[in-house]
């Protein structure tokens, strides 16, 4: 039963390959767009806590802003 | 007039939504690779090697959606004098490369046991091909220019050329002869694919285009926290 499913006729090789291959794409995709909005998200923190109270005041005025502080990891 | 909601109002949704999209997105795949893999039957002439058709024509049928969807966004943003349908086409834009290089590899690994070659510079193949670099061309075109006016223009301009392929990729197998199948499945009239077989095919279409969905809310979170840093400079 596992080998016919592993084999497939010997159309495993080609069948296991293309599925490994869409799924190490999504992975690698996944990642990278975590790895970006992480790096902008740490950007972001880092200058909101270089701001003065005066700033810091001017920019909890936008709701978005309140909105990225309190996100944590997006999943 | 468009009125779509401001990022400022939206960021709220976009920022909770990623975690049960990609809940949703684990369930349906896993459904849908115990179909494909282990329940559908295998084909009276290609045997088990019809299986890769359940990664190779969602990617497609996705990246072609993907790529009109980013034309038709980047349209009306021209039009309509709207960043946000930029923004919008942007963040989708990374997934639906990926897309069309799954569907161009898994097309070849297909071709291998099918026609016994990996590549033919067929119609079908070769606009899908081009459809790739136009996905490039629109994503360098993104990194390289700074200038928002400049960008805006160049990527406009690059997906109307580019949507030019879209019709070209459809009706290549009607329109040359080539190595490539015609469609089986048609919405205006009967398709020749047996439903032990579209229903695999449509649940591996619904993960991946819940996959997209994903990446998509990631990519727009990122580039609405990218303004919003930009913005903080100017406080």
């Amino acid at each position: 039963m596992i080998n016919e499913i592993i084999n497939m006729n010997g159309y495993g090789v080609y069948v296991w390959s293309a599925f490994s291959f869409t799924l190490v794409c999504f992975t690698s995709l996944y990642l990278v767009i975590k790895a970006q909005y992480i790096k902008e998200r740490n950007k972001f923190i880092l200058k909101f806590g270089s701001l003065d109270s005066k700033q810091v005041e001017a920019a909890k005025t936008q709701k978005i802003n309140i909105e990225i502080l309190s996100s944590g990891q997006i999943i | 007039m468009i009125k779509i909601p401001e990022p400022n109002k939206i960021f709220a949704i976009t920022s909770r939504a990623p975690k049960y999209v990609f809940f949703l997105f684990v369930v349906v795949l896993s459904v849908g690779l115990i179909e494909a893999l282990l329940l559908s039957p295998e084909d009276y002439k290609q045997s088990h090697s019809v299986r890769i058709m359940y990664v190779h024509v969602p990617a497609a049928w996705i990246s072609l959606g993907i790529f009109s969807g980013i034309t038709l966004l980047s349209l009306s943003g021209y039009i309509f004098k709207n960043k946000n349908f930029f923004l919008i086409a942007k963040s989708l834009a990374p997934s639906g490369l990926v897309f069309n290089i799954i569907a161009l590899v898994t097309g070849s690994i297909w071709g291998k046991p099918t026609w016994g070659t990996w590549w033919a510079w067929d119609a079908r193949i070769t606009s899908m091909l081009i459809l790739s670099l136009f996905y490039l061309m629109y994503l360098i075109a993104w990194r390289i220019y700074n200038d928002d006016e400049k960008v805006i223009r160049a990527t406009t301009l690059i997906t109307i050329f580019g949507i030019i392929n879209v019709p070209v990729i459809k009706y290549s197998v009607n329109w040359w002869n080539t190595l490539h199948q015609p469609a089986s499945i048609n919405l205006l009239s009967e398709s020749s694919i047996h439903s032990s077989m579209l229903v695999p095919l449509t649940i591996m279409t619904a993960a991946f285009a819940l996959f997209s969905l994903l990446i998509f809310l990631m990519k727009y979170n990122t580039e609405l926290i990218r303004l919003k840093t930009k913005g903080l400079d100017r406080l």
